[in-house]
This record gives structure tokens, C-alpha cells and sequence, in this order.
């Protein structure tokens, strides 16, 4: 039988290190994938962050999500004060970059594919000693929330924006370009991964052990079924919306280089 | 038709053991365990193996068949790749007592140390399925602790003394998200669980054979319950202000 002070005699099966398993699958395909696919989404920000010059993400109404809501045009004497390599991006950034850093669905990507801690179910791992989220530096993710606050408040920026994008001469001269478009898609896509976050389900009614005491209460439990519904395809909704932050900025610094015509829609 | 499938099935105790080999005529809609039934009944009398229901709901045929854990009940034997023999091994996270059968009994003294299902005094025993429908899911466990066998914190690191295991926080949510339960569990979950060894890569979630979302729906609110209570000084404050 176990001892009962929980310490467990070592299965004869056991064998350690990293990639130890029997299975036979292709289980090494998610975590290099993951890689792949956050190294190229996280590193085009990145670059586009450190490129430093705000005029690239602009054209006309439309405004790049990674300069965006612009900070050094409300504050342009807080540039003066900050290190050459801050660029204007970087002051936003931070707030989105700690939200996906912080977000549950990136820790298990990231957990997996960049620290293998495990890269796989039933696989070893390369690490002997292991503390988990139980202190610092990976108890810092429980700051998860004040991300997720700042993240609505940006995303609010980013809804007017794509809006904005929408006129040209005037908010009554309505044109819609390709890149309205693009910016419309920026704020719906990040919309649904914002607002399927396990902290906001969480905050929203999730914490609540009775959903039907009072009104207030059913009107959460609606909430929660909401976020619930979105939060069911965070995966999802976390690269979609990864993939398209690069994909409009990058159409934005083409168009205003003039590399690319934005062609007029209706 | 029928067809002659090989299997490798561990045999052995805690002294040590190997991979034996054994050849079976399978059939169509066969499980693994019907193999190991067929292996039991025509070549190995003495093959050790545990299971009751064959129907995935009493959670005792928990195995690795091709080095993934699973119920081998559930586990058809047209699902696995043909061309190589099937690999039956028992659960590698407990410990062995002969061939497929492991001793679970570790997960039976955690259970010991949640506080059970506390009424309200007083209370009203009626509640709405808006309040049922999120305790339900956790209902659903059948106890085969392959979230236990799969967790890398059991399997990889023996934290066994200080976290409690997935199949844990189940339990622990259910509780604590009981509508007509009073007691508090959230100072247990903190300091006693370890639900901070969580590090939310969802293997739990992934060998579930009752599709229970352990990380989503029990771990994770477990997790920002303990924030609320012990990291998040706005939450705290509202806290005493309103007295909730």
C-alpha cells in the first residue's frame, strides 16, 4: 500500500529525461509548431515595435494597432525622458505583450512548447527541480487580471480606430477602404480572444457560487455564459487574433510606404 | 473479419518486470481490454488486471496503451495503428503491484483531507439548473486517476506530499463552487493543494474519458479564487469595504 505520507515508491517502469516516452505518436509536432508560430507572430511585433518610427503606422485614417491609442502624441514630451531605444511602440505594447504573456492559454503554450515543461503529455522532461506558479518569478502570473483590464481599455482605442478607418475627410464622409476592413477585423478578432479570458469569466461571475439569488446575479450568470461561450475557443481566438495584429500592421507600413495600393471598397 | 493483432503487455510486480508478447484474433468493435480478457482467458491465466464495468463509468481499467494513458475499455482497437504490435503497460505514476494493476490508494488519503459537503444552516434546499449545470460537469468523474497518472507534477516530479492532483481540484471545485455548500476551502487550496504547482498544460483535460475541462472549468476558477483571497489587493479591499 502507499505510505501514507504520500511519498510514492518509484513505479520499475520509470525511466527519466527529457523525451523519455513511449509514445509513438507524433507528439513533438504541437510544441514545434507553437514555436514556430509564436516566434514568427511575436517576433514580427517585436521588429515592428523596436522599428521606432510611428509614421509607418499611419496612413490616412488608419492607424496600426501597435502604435495604438498613440501615447507620444497625447504626451510627446515623455519621449525626451525615455532611453533612444524606447520606441513610441513600446510604450503601449507592454499592456497588450503582458496580457498574452500572462494569459492562460499562452502559459500552457509557452510552458509546453519553449520551456518542454512538459513538451508533451506522458514525455519527460529535462528538468529535475520544478516549483511551478508557487514562486517568483512564475507567481508574478497572477497579475493576469490588471493585463486583462488594461487590455479592455486598449481594445476600446482599437474599436474607435477601426471606425475611424471607415472615414476620410470627416466622420460624415464615409469610405470604406481594404485596410477599414483590416482594421475592423483587428478589433473584432481581438475583441473575442479578449473577451473570452479566464480572468474575466472569472471577475464577470464565474466567482459567484449562485447564479440565481438575484437579479444581479442572473444578469452574470447571462455575462458568464457570454464569456464562457468565447472563452471555449481561446486557442482559437488568441492565434487569430496574433496572427492578425502582425497582419495589419504590416498592410498598413505597405500601404503608407506605398509599396501597396489600398484599394477603395465602397 | 477476424484478425490476428500482436500485443506486447507488461508483466512483472515492483521487483521489475518486461514487455511479454502475445498474439490474439481480434474481431470488429473490439477494445483493448476484450484483448486482454482473450490473452487472459487463452494464454496468460495469471495476467493481473483491473476493471469492472467495461462500459467507461467505473474508471478501474486505467492503462498506457501505446504509451498514452487510457481506459482500455474505451480504447478500439481499429483506432490504433495496425502495422505495429499494441503496447499495454500499467499506469507508470503509481505503484506497481502486478502486470496492469497499480495501487491508487494515495488518491483515496487525499480525498481524506478535503472537508466534505457542509449545508447551510438553515437553508433553503432548493436550487435553480442555472446553479446546477457548472457542479454537474464535475459529477461526471469516474475516478480512474488517469489525470493523476498523466499530471507532471505527480508523474515527472513525485510532489505527491504537498499537490493534491487534478483529479483533486475537481473535487475541491465542485465544493467550493456548491451553491448550498458554507464551508471554506480556499486557504486549503492555497497552502495545502499545491494548486500553484499547476502550470495549466492540460493533460488532465486531454485524457479525460468523461471530457471533463478539469483545467478550464476547475483549476483555472480555483486558481483566480486564490487570487482574489491572496494576491489581488483591489479584490481584498472591495473585500472589507463591502464585506463580502
Amino acid at each position: 500500500m502507499s505510505d501514507p505520507s504520500g511519498a510514492q515508491a518509484r513505479n520499475p517502469l520509470y525511466r527519466a529525461g527529457f523525451a523519455v516516452t513511449e509514445r509513438r505518436d507524433l507528439w513533438w509536432m504541437e510544441p514545434l509548431l507553437t514555436v514556430l508560430g509564436l516566434g514568427v507572430g511575436f517576433g514580427y511585433l517585436t521588429w515592428a515595435a523596436f522599428l521606432g518610427n510611428p509614421e509607418h503606422g499611419h496612413y490616412g485614417p488608419y492607424l496600426s494597432p501597435v502604435y495604438s491609442p498613440p501615447v507620444y502624441e497625447w504626451f510627446p514630451s515623455i519621449m525626451t525622458y525615455l532611453p533612444a531605444f524606447v520606441s513610441p511602440a513600446l510604450l503601449i505594447l507592454w499592456a497588450p505583450g503582458g496580457f498574452r504573456a500572462t494569459c492562460y492559454y499562452y502559459r500552457k503554450a509557452y510552458y509546453r512548447s519553449f520551456f518542454l515543461n512538459p513538451a508533451s503529455c506522458a514525455v519527460g522532461k529535462p528538468w529535475e527541480k520544478y516549483c511551478g506558479e508557487t514562486e517568483f518569478p512564475l507567481v508574478v502570473q497572477n497579475i493576469h487580471r490588471y493585463f486583462m483590464y488594461l487590455a479592455v481599455v486598449i481594445l476600446a482605442f482599437l474599436w474607435y480606430d477601426a471606425l475611424k478607418a471607415f472615414t476620410r475627410d470627416g466622420p460624415k464622409d464615409y469610405v470604406a477602404g481594404a485596410g477599414s476592413v483590416v482594421l475592423l477585423l483587428n478589433a473584432v478578432f481581438l475583441s473575442l480572444y479578449t473577451l473570452g479570458c479566464h480572468s474575466l469569466r472569472h471577475l464577470i461571475g464565474g466567482y459567484l457560487d449562485c447564479f440565481s439569488t438575484c437579479p444581479t446575479s442572473k444578469l452574470r450568470h447571462t455575462a458568464w455564459g457570454g464569456v464562457t461561450c468565447l472563452n471555449e475557443r481561446h486557442m482559437l481566438w488568441a492565434w487569430v487574433s496574433l496572427g492578425w495584429v502582425g497582419f495589419t500592421d504590416l498592410y498598413i507600413r505597405l500601404v503608407s510606404s506605398g509599396r501597396l495600393a489600398d484599394p477603395v471598397l465602397f | 473479419m477476424p484478425e490476428q493483432r500482436s500485443f506486447r503487455v507488461f508483466r512483472g510486480d515492483a521487483g521489475g518486470g518486461q514487455m511479454k508478447e502475445y498474439t490474439v484474433e481480434t474481431g470488429p468493435g473490439m477494445v483493448v481490454l476484450d484483448a486482454v480478457h482473450q490473452i487472459q482467458a487463452t494464454q496468460a491465466p495469471d495476467l493481473a488486471v483491473r476493471w469492472n464495468c467495461k462500459a467507461a463509468k467505473c474508471g478501474s481499467c486505467s492503462a498506457e496503451v501505446n504509451g498514452k494513458p487510457k481506459l482500455m475499455c474505451k480504447t478500439r482497437l481499429d483506432d490504433l495503428p495496425a502495422d505495429r504490435p499494441v503496447e499495454v503497460r500499467p499506469m507508470r505514476t503509481f505503484p506497481l503491484i502486478k502486470d496492469l494493476v497499480t495501487d491508487v490508494s494515495w488518491n483515496y488519503e487525499v480525498n481524506k483531507k478535503i472537508p466534505p459537503f457542509t449545508p447551510k444552516p438553515n437553508g433553503e434546499w432548493r436550487w435553480m439548473q442555472e446553479d446546477v449545470d457548472r457542479v454537474q460537469e464535475f459529477r461526471k468523474c469516474i475516478e480512474c486517476f488517469l489525470c493523476q497518472n498523466v499530471c507532471h507534477v505527480l508523474r515527472e516530479h513525485q510532489k505527491q506530499p504537498e499537490f493534491f492532483g487534478p483529479r483533486f481540484f475537481v473535487r475541491l471545485a465542485a465544493l467550493e463552487m456548491h451553491p448550498m455548500d458554507a464551508a471554506d476551502r480556499l486557504d486549503l487550496t492555497h497552502r495545502q493543494s499545491g494548486v500553484g504547482y499547476c502550470n495549466i498544460t492540460k493533460c488532465c483535460t486531454e485524457v479525460c474519458p468523461e471530457d471533463i475541462h478539469i483545467t478550464d472549468n476547475a483549476i483555472i476558477p480555483l486558481k483566480e479564487r486564490v487570487v482574489d483571497r491572496f494576491y489581488d489587493p483591489v479584490r481584498r479591499l472591495l473585500r472589507k469595504l463591502f464585506r463580502r
